[in-house]
């Protein structure tokens, strides 16, 4: 068995105890026998009378939360209500597949359901608190940093596993027994208190749900280890289980820790009554943080590197903005209307009639069949992508051109694979000798986008203010006709000649920078790719002027240029 | 008997009109018929652990203050708050409703109405003659549920009653719970396109109308919208935003020993959530005495023409659109002085209050890199430079 295994068996049996105050564990693995496998362990610990429930993927509020029975009713001839599958998990877990495809909607009733323990339903005329203690189990297929469970709900689980590294033969049979449950001692514990906050500082964890969560952990651990004190061991295991997995940074170094002690503010807190010294404390503080760094794998440390020096990866551009619509695009509920203002949803109307069909049947004469009224439409809502269009706006000056425009094609190809499988469109501006040009007018032509592409030439002046210019040009077009644009900037940023096509670093530098203000008076998502040898000053100004991602590309290849520019959407 | 069959009567009568009194108009009127209005006190919620105190909140010193300007004086017009994950929001609004003195409302009346004042558009009050029996009731707040569908929120005909006895009787909604009290909405930006024009409207007009399934009914919803949010969940329109009187951020705080102390306390709580709310009852009374003080005094507690012109000049300043920004800024200027206890609303007071009344309504500059706090701070500085 490796120690992956045996931490996420642990954590299955922590969980399992009480499923409610751990909040639930997030699963990252492929669908596999592994996953089922750690599944089935999970439910050999829970206790008799709870279960696990899977969540059917594109779930209807009126099923989550509960709602109006629509076959009951009909049949009854009065409202049926039936209650929810949050409300029928009360007590066990609550299984999410796919959980990194969780719509901020969805994601948000379930974080409200682990907070309060209640479903409140105000629906279809039923208005009810029903208990809903549950845990959540969200499998996270996601694959790579972009895709992943929400924020907002991980956050909220104790335990987040990864078991994608784990091989079948490392794992072993079920031979899980249910685990007691029983409520944690009452003991008070303020070192453990202040070490786990003070760990999950010094790890870069800014939420204080976490200190909170290793806190019931660790009690949760002494209970299953039969012990009623909370002991430094218990502390350990929770850091290891509950901190080590959300460490953004890594703890300082043994140097660093001779004034961390120090570094901490006084304990002068109205409720800061901590009895123990600073030196206790620090050493309490450094055997935590030294246990949960244990957990934390040798890759992951690398990856919690290069993740410092990575910008956090912003939204903009990802598929489009998503716009109501009437007509087009996918469903996305209904709401009371008539069937001149979109497309009437069938199944929704008659259930907004059905409960009213006896009372019909006596108000007055009418043949056979269910009696539908105007105010029981229902209009489908739908809601549509917005079509992305990435405009490139490259550099092909003879500086740039000397140091990296094959590479910059190169990624810009990767780029033109990617949005032609995601069918959005791409345009290319380039920049040289006294003016900017628009190579390719949006296409979805792939074939023509690589032929402008490949026949860019090179050489000549700095003309970044008009190549700018251009750019924001075609965006804010593309904004008219509905689209969003993104605006990919590969420049060096040392500009040399003017708008006004006369020569001069001076004056070009100054109606560079005028230009980058307008895009970003305008609003319009860039990003700025670095182009030159070393990271310098022009490009960075040029970047922060126009409100861009910046990204120095020092010495890349094409492919890191694509996966940078990826990461940026 | 016909419900749904019946006309409409084409325009909307006076609500003082003794025929109409139930806000229920039908031409013929069956005699089978009752028209009534129930209140759903049967369907509360199960019991629950009493509520985190709001005095035991670790920092956030300007929500908690926002929250209080709303409950001292209600016409501010309610707060936003806006934040990370895990900073309290729910819990303070939560413990705000355990917090409020009681109020009197008349007794049996589905809409809490105040016995003091005339019975106006209620459909319950308007249709008795003779005295009002008063009743203390707890502030309403009500939660507005994620997935609420239209009916719960504005009332409908109760359908079971309906159906089992054949009476037309009007099941009031969550507007008419939240009247005289708060409604609060938990991610607020979440919230269906139609709902929110919905509750707007509600909110400028202080009346709910009910048109549908044969009833027409109009009653008071005046209550002060709480909203929270996670601005990363997606953006507000800039209308709902503008209805909200005050705007606040809230951050997870960045020093260990408050930190700490937030742990510690939580943990307390959920260990023993009776006898920590029993530590803290002492501190809640003391903030409930404060308020009620605060509420006596309000009323005759004037702002002079040297405050009132500072606010003026701050507007302007930052060139918010119409008065809104000046009214609120007075008003909250002046709870907070009430508050506080202090004898007229200086421009100390009006400092401290700007950020959060004035930063929601700002034009946006793209052209200005600072956020908007930073911007009525500068602008607070140059204005009301002493």
């Amino acid at each position: 068995m490796s120690t992956a295994w045996t931490l996420a068996l642990r954590a299955a049996r922590l969980a399992a105890a009480d499923p409610h105050g751990c909040g639930g564990v997030v699963v990252r693995a492929g669908a596999g026998p592994v996953r089922d496998l750690w599944l089935d362990h999970l439910r050999g610990h829970l206790a008799a009378g709870r279960r696990l429930l899977r969540m059917p993927p594109g779930i209807a509020d009126d099923r989550l939360l509960g709602g109006l029975d629509l076959a009951a009713t009909l049949s009854a001839g009065r409202p049926i209500t039936q209650a929810g599958l949050l409300a029928e998990a009360d007590g066990g877990f609550f299984v999410v597949p796919m959980a990194e495809r969780l719509t901020p909607g969805l994601a948000a009733r379930l974080a409200s359901a682990l907070d309060t323990s209640l479903i409140r339903v105000a629906r279809d005329g039923l208005a009810a608190s029903v208990p809903a203690r549950i845990g959540l189990i969200l499998l996270d297929e996601g694959i790579g940093d972009e895709e992943r469970v929400p924020d907002a709900l991980a956050d909220r689980l104790a335990f987040h596993l990864d078991l994608t590294g784990i091989r079948w033969r490392e794992t072993d049979p079920v031979s899980a027994a249910p685990v007691p449950g029983g409520s944690p001692s009452d003991r008070p514990s303020t070192t453990a208190v202040a070490d786990l906050c003070n760990a999950a500082d010094r790890l870069g964890i800014a939420s204080l749900r976490a200190p909170l969560l290793a806190l019931r952990v660790a009690r949760r651990v002494a209970l299953c280890d039969g012990e009623a004190a909370l002991s430094e061991e218990h502390v350990h295991e929770a850091a290891r289980l509950v901190l080590a997995p959300r460490a953004t940074r890594l703890p300082p170094e043994a140097d660093d820790r001779a004034e961390a002690p120090s570094a901490a503010p006084p304990q002068d807190s109205p409720e800061g009554s901590s009895p123990e010294t600073e030196d206790t404390m620090a050493s309490g503080v450094e055997s935590v943080v030294e246990a949960a760094r244990a957990a934390i794998p040798a890759g992951l440390l690398a990856q919690l590197t290069a993740a410092a020096c990575r910008v956090p990866a912003a939204k903009a551009g990802k598929a489009g903005a998503p716009v109501s619509a009437t007509r087009g695009g996918r469903p996305a509920g209904t709401r009371p209307g008539h069937p001149r203002e979109g497309r009437l949803a069938l199944i929704e109307t008659l259930r907004a009639a059905a409960p009213w069909q006896r009372l019909r049947a006596q108000a007055g004469p009418g043949g056979p069949g269910i009696r539908v009224q105007a105010s029981d439409f229902r209009i489908t809502r739908f809601r549509q992508r917005r079509e992305t269009t990435t405009i490139f706006a490259v550099d092909a000056s003879g500086s740039a051109a000397l140091e990296r425009l094959a590479e910059a094609k190169g990624a810009i190809e990767l780029l033109l694979a990617e949005a032609y499988i995601r069918r959005d469109k791409v345009a290319l501006v380039s920049f040289r000798g006294s003016g900017a040009e628009i190579l390719l007018p949006p296409t979805r032509a792939l074939a023509r986008a690589r032929r402008g592409l490949g026949a860019l030439p090179g050489g000549g002046g700095t003309p970044l203010a008009s190549g700018l210019d251009a750019a924001a040009d075609l965006a804010r077009s593309v904004g008219r006709g509905g689209g969003s644009a993104v605006v990919v900037v590969l420049t060096d940023g040392r500009a040399n000649v003017a708008r006004s096509g006369a020569p001069g670093r001076a004056q070009a530098g100054a109606d560079a920078l005028h230009a980058a203000r307008l895009i970003r008076a305008a609003d319009i998502r860039t990003i700025l790719i670095d182009t030159a040898a070393r990271p310098q000053d022009p490009a960075r100004r040029l970047a922060e002027a126009m409100g861009a991602r910046y990204l120095p590309l020092p010495y890349a290849d094409a492919t890191v240029l694509s996966s940078a520019i990826r990461s940026a959407r | 008997m016909p419900i749904n069959g019946l006309p409409r009567a084409a325009a909307p009568a006076p609500p003082s009109h003794p025929t109409e009194a139930h806000g229920i108009r039908m031409p013929r009127r069956p005699a089978s018929l009752t028209v009534e209005v129930r209140r759903t006190a049967a369907r509360e919620d199960p019991a629950v652990p009493p509520t985190f105190p709001f005095s035991a909140i670790v920092g956030q010193d300007e929500m908690r203050r926002a929250l209080l300007i709303a409950a001292v004086d209600p016409s501010v017009g309610g707060v936003l708050v806006f934040g990370d994950r895990g900073t309290g929001k729910s819990t303070a609004i939560r413990g705000l409703a355990a917090l409020l003195p009681p109020m009197a409302a008349v007794a049996g009346c589905p809409y809490a109405c105040d016995p003091g004042e005339p019975a106006g558009l209620c459909p319950h009050c308007s249709g008795r003659s003779g005295a009002r029996k008063a009743q203390a009731i707890p502030v309403p707040v009500v939660d507005l549920p994620l997935g609420a569908t239209e009916d719960r929120v504005v009332g409908a005909l109760d359908l079971e009653r309906a159906l089992t006895r054949g009476e037309k009787a009007f099941e009031p909604g969550l507007l008419a719970r939240a009247n005289r009290g708060f409604l609060y909405i938990d991610e607020v930006n979440l919230l269906d396109d139609h709902l929110v024009d919905l509750l707007l409207d509600v909110a400028a007009s202080g009346v709910n109308t009910v048109e549908r399934e044969g009833l027409s009914i109009r009653h008071p919803a005046r209550f002060v919208l709480v909203g929270s949010g996670n601005p990363e969940e997606g953006e507000l329109r800039p209308q709902l935003l503008d209805r909200f009187g005050l705007a606040v951020e809230v951050t997870t705080p960045t020093d260990l020993p408050t930190r700490i102390d937030v742990v510690r306390r939580r943990d307390a709580y959920e260990r023993d959530p009776a006898g920590f709310c029993a530590a803290y009852a002492k501190a809640d009374r003391s903030i409930r005495k404060t308020l009620a003080a605060a509420r006596a005094r309000l009323p005759a507690l004037t702002v002079p023409d040297a405050t009132l012109e500072a606010a003026a000049r701050l507007c302007l300043a930052l060139g918010t659109d119409g008065l809104r920004g000046e009214l609120t800024l007075m008003r909250t200027a002046r709870a907070l002085a009430a508050y506080e206890g202090a004898e007229t609303v200086s421009l100390d007071h009006l400092a401290r209050i700007a950020p959060s009344a004035l930063r929601h309504r700002l034009r946006r500059n793209p052209l200005d890199e600072s956020g908007s706090t930073a911007r009525v701070a500068r602008a607070v500085e140059d204005v009301l430079a002493r």
